[in-house]
């Protein structure tokens, strides 16, 4: 009697927690979240996302069941004081065995996939087809290698649609993990020896990834984006890209980056698209090598090189030096986001981290180089310049 | 001096008469009393984690806040971490190791009852030594986990991480002497007819921590020892540019590490396996399955340290094998959980405080359990790992689990620690405001892990989803201190009130409740004799009914071991040693030479002092 009105009432109950269920469960949903791990985009995040779920599911059968029974027990044994003492019972072989047996089987469930997956995420990718990517960590920020496009950039990864990346990664001073959420799981960066993952990207978009190893002051803003792009797209990204060669040397530049970009080309496996890109960056070339006659960007040049700018940070895609302390700009007036994803890159704040970057960034290694705003503006212009 | 001291404890024992007073306290070397130590000065500690706690969720509360420098909360979490986990849960533990291990074994005192003042004190100098670091504002800034190469001088030239290494290392001297002596008490000092499988439960899981003391803390010792000679002496074992390597550090420290969240959960899986029995009026269900589960996740705790690791890419066949081996744990700790449903089961359960926060262990251990499985698959783990989700799991685990399972320790044993009962409707708003503060504080951060948030950033920029969970954590993290205020109270209030709990509160099972509430200070005037698990239980039905109240005794002719001030003396001197090799290159070798010389004054003067 006392436990049917007990039953009886809990609907009502259920019935008022249910809506505000639903807005929890809408608050969950990964729609909401950009960087989210739950929705892969590539094949090597679906072989830990197809076990994740396998296990999700798994854990929720459990959760229910034991929860449950101890619910029940919670409110089917209540006893009072006078109550005479329940049956004193020590134990029972059999059920041991089987609340042993039973988790062991639910346990191998897991576990085969488990070392499936285990295996196929190691198993490195190689061949023609495969593009490399070198990813080097920095306190705090984020370098950019392609190797065999002879290409750097930083803290925006652009990547093909559609063609396998395989990312071999390094730091240059502390650990860190880089983490491309929906592409990859994390994988951490260390200063010593080289890790790698690989994936193949499946939609074009723009999308947030950030260190997830703590590695000092600014852990919190070692952002990056990840740009993929369809494969036509990169080609564009990487024939401009190949423009950006060492200063003033355009004409000997426009021989070795029509080679170079050729060779981007057999990367992709998209040759007959090579022939127009080739064509088309000549010109692109030729408007990188004569600079703006904008007397601000003349200024900020000149800048660049008397404030010391140019001693952490290189100003050339094409073959540049490793081992900077600072990230590349060469393009620096294309991207999204400076700080290492941290801010919108717009002319404003681009002023202000370039006259104060601690304000914005506490314990960056960029020091406050005393550059007043008038200075800054002409910084601005001439970074603007660099896309 | 000594026979000063002798004189003073032998006057106390004919005398029948508490000794009282500071003096008394500091040179106590009563396992109780030490316990009440232990348990207050964790106590103060714990609130100190909880404040900074919730100086984080404060500026976690909403995206691009700056109400903290990227320094200050680096410094906090830090030091939250290496609080909580060295400062509040192992000893909260060890409190309970104190006051109720000899209690519930029918001794008078633990093995070496001056060494047990010692780990105390030590514990003290080690907590103080960590904090200090604030004044100085060069609190630690690494994490607990204190990952090479940053902390190598390089990359943390301050002294910030000076004072995380040897405070660690002075807190590793406390463990070190504490499990030794436990051991020893445990194996040696148990009531005539006490048999390893009569054992009470909580013992047993307190015994198999110490067991897990012993063998991991010599390794973070050895690891720290690498890291000081790393940022002191130029070494590099951690130094790439030098030919070291960081990742040995992750070894080394996880080696440690795994085992260590086991010695800050057994104590609490002992606690609650306790009170379920007591509250259901149900013997234990599987005594010997639950002793042996205990035995086997301790086991098994040190082969699964790179779990934590899977990250680093250590390669398929290591990730393959500690993949499977963490999975494993699994079915021990399950089994538990099965057992002590198997003790409601059937029960005729006393709804009372305690019994409140063991059950509610379990329901968050479930969790917690749950989750860890989850991301012992390496492919999955991959995005789990270093994000809120594992912050998630993790706090299931020790503050759902430990901290729960403490906070029952603490309402249960309260009328024998103080001869008071803790007040019930306070401890049952206690119960359900933590329990919902922990809820809403810990659960949202599974959703924000797996949608991407990664741990230990100070902050995250508003675009990503994370700003309404966030704000909904910080406001359960409130929700959650309150509930410590309600125990605050429910403490002041029943210290107010008259010291009448009768010996025997819960009709308990274990030789703690035939003695006096508070113990007298020789525990048993009689030592038991044991002639089953649940020694109390079985008089008690001998007997048709309750026992009567035990008198208080004057307890003449029964041996205590005399008061002493040496073991303090020893370990100001420790942790002046300590604090004079941080300070190498300031002070030269005086430092260690003048902590040293006072360390060995107090050895010599300690081991030639007169028994008693």
């Amino acid at each position: 009697m006392h436990l049917r009105i007990r039953a009886l009432r809990l609907p009502r109950r259920v019935a008022f927690v249910l809506p505000l269920l639903l807005l929890f469960a809408a608050g969950c949903s990964p729609e909401h979240y950009p960087q989210t791990g739950l929705r892969p985009l590539s094949d090597y995040a679906r072989i830990g996302d197809d076990i994740q779920n396998t296990t999700f599911y798994w854990a929720v059968g459990v959760f229910v069941l034991v929860e449950g029974a101890l619910l029940y027990a919670i409110f089917r044994f209540r006893g009072k004081p006078d109550d005479p003492e329940p049956r004193q019972i020590h134990g029972n072989t059999a059920i041991e065995i089987i609340w042993t047996v039973v988790p062991a089987l639910i346990l191998a469930a897991i576990a085969v996939p488990t070392v499936r997956g285990i295996f196929e995420t190691n198993a490195i990718p190689k061949g023609p087809e495969v593009l490399t990517v070198e990813v080097v960590g920095h306190q705090w920020w984020w370098e950019f290698r392609y190797p065999d496009l002879k290409l750097t950039t930083a803290n925006e990864l652009h990547i093909p649609v559609g063609q396998t990346v395989l990312v071999r990664m390094g730091s240059g001073d502390v650990i860190h993990s880089f983490w491309p959420p929906r592409f990859a799981g994390k994988r951490d960066v260390f200063p010593n020896r080289e890790t790698r993952m690989w994936f193949k990207a499946e939609k074009a978009g723009e999308y947030p990834g950030q260190c997830a190893e703590f590695c000092g002051i600014e852990h919190g803003r070692m952002a990056f984006r990840v740009m993929a792009q369809t494969p036509d797209e990169f080609q564009a990204w990487v024939a401009h890209m190949q423009t950006l060669g060492p200063k003033r040397a355009a004409a000997a530049a426009t021989d070795s980056v029509r080679t170079a970009s050729a060779g981007a080309a057999v990367q992709t496996g998209k040759t007959p698209a090579a022939k127009p890109q080739a064509g088309g960056q000549d010109t692109a070339a030729a408007a990188q090598a004569a600079p703006p006659s904008d007397p601000a960007y003349a200024a900020g040049e000149k800048l660049f090189m008397a404030k010391g700018c140019v001693g952490c940070h290189s100003l050339q895609a094409v073959d540049a030096p490793k081992g900077m302390i600072g990230p590349n700009l060469a393009n620096v007036g294309a991207r999204t986001t400076i700080g290492a994803g941290s801010f919108k890159n717009t002319d404003e704040t681009l002023a202000r981290w370039i006259q104060n970057p601690q304000l914005l960034k506490q314990g960056v290694l960029m020091p406050n180089l005393g550059v007043t705003p008038d200075e800054a503006k002409s910084l601005v212009a001439f970074l603007r310049a660099h896309k | 001096m000594a026979t000063t001291a002798l004189g003073h404890r032998a006057h106390a024992a004919a005398g029948h008469a508490e000794p009282t007073g500071i003096w008394s306290w500091i040179t106590t070397v009563d396992h109780k009393r030490i316990g009440i130590l232990y348990g207050t000065t964790a106590f103060m500690f714990f609130l100190m984690g909880g404040i900074e706690a919730l100086l984080l969720r404060i500026q976690l509360g909403s995206p691009d806040n700056t109400f903290l420098s990227p320094t200050t909360y680096n410094e906090l979490f830090t030091m939250h971490g290496t609080t909580m986990i060295f400062l509040a849960i192992m000893p909260i533990s060890a409190a309970f190791f104190n006051f109720i291990i000899p209690l519930q074994i029918g001794a008078r005192d633990v093995a070496f009852p001056r060494l047990n003042a010692f780990s105390y004190w030590v514990f003290l100098m080690g907590g103080l030594f960590l904090n200090v670091s604030w004044l100085f504002g060069a609190a630690p800034d690494t994490g607990w986990f204190g990952y090479a190469n940053l902390t190598s001088r390089q990359y943390s030239p301050g002294i910030n991480v000076d004072f995380w290494l040897f405070g660690l290392q002075i807190l590793g001297v406390a463990s070190l002497a504490a499990a030794v002596n436990f051991f020893t008490t445990v194996l040696n000092l148990r009531a005539p007819g006490m048999r390893l499988m009569r054992m009470p439960i909580f013992t047993w899981m307190s015994f198999i921590t110490q067991v897990l003391l012993l063998l991991a803390f010599p390794v973070i010792t050895v690891a720290l020892i690498l890291l000081m000679f790393d940022r002191f002496f130029g070494t590099n074992f951690y130094v790439p540019s030098g030919g070291g390597d960081p990742l040995l550090w992750q070894h080394l420290f996880w080696i440690f590490g795994h085992p260590e969240v086991y010695i800050l959960i057994l104590p609490a899986f002992g606690i609650i396996s306790e009170i379920l029995p007591v509250f259901s009026r149900k013997p234990l269900f599987g005594y010997a399955a639950m002793v042996f589960s205990g035995i086997f996740i301790a086991f098994l705790g040190f082969g699964v340290w790179s779990h934590h690791m899977f990250a680093t890419g250590m390669g398929p066949i290591a990730d393959t094998y500690f993949s499977l081996v963490t999975m494993l744990i699994a079915i021990p700790t399950g089994v538990k959980i099965f057992n002590w449903l198997g003790t409601a089961w059937g029960g005729s359960i006393q709804y009372k405080t305690p019994m409140y926060f063991a059950l509610g262990f379990i329901a968050m251990f479930i969790i917690g359990g749950l989750s860890g499985v989850m991301h012992a698959s390496p492919p999955a783990d991959l995005q789990q790992t270093d994000t809120y989700f594992v912050v998630a799991h993790f706090h299931y685990v020790m503050f759902g689990g430990s901290i729960f399972g403490l906070v029952a320790g603490a309402y249960y044993w309260w009328p024998k620690m103080f001869g008071r009962v803790l007040n019930e409707r306070l401890g049952k708003w206690h119960f359900w405001l933590m329990l919902i503060g922990f809820n809403v504080t810990f659960f949202p951060m599974h959703i924000l892990g797996l949608n991407g948030m990664p741990r230990r950033v100070y902050t995250y920029p508003a675009g990503l989803g994370f700003e309404t969970l966030n704000l909904l954590e910080t406001i359960g993290a409130f929700i959650l201190a309150s509930s410590f205020a309600v125990f605050l109270y429910n403490i002041y209030r029943t210290w107010r009130g008259p010291r009448n709990a009768p010996a025997d509160p819960w009709n308990g099972a274990t030789l703690e409740w035939s003695i006096p509430s508070p113990p007298q200070e020789w525990n048993f005037a009689e030592v038991p004799v044991v002639h089953g698990r649940d020694p109390l239980w079985e008089a008690k039905r001998e007997r048709s009914g309750p026992l009567p109240e035990p008198a208080r005794v004057s307890g003449e002719g029964i041996h205590l071991p005399n008061p002493s001030y040496w073991p303090l003396v020893t370990a100001l001197g420790l942790t002046a040693m300590m604090a004079g090799v941080m300070l190498i290159h300031h002070l030269g070798p005086w430092g260690i030479l003048a902590g040293g010389a006072i360390m060995l004054f107090g050895i010599f003067n300690w081991v030639f002092e007169p028994a008693g």
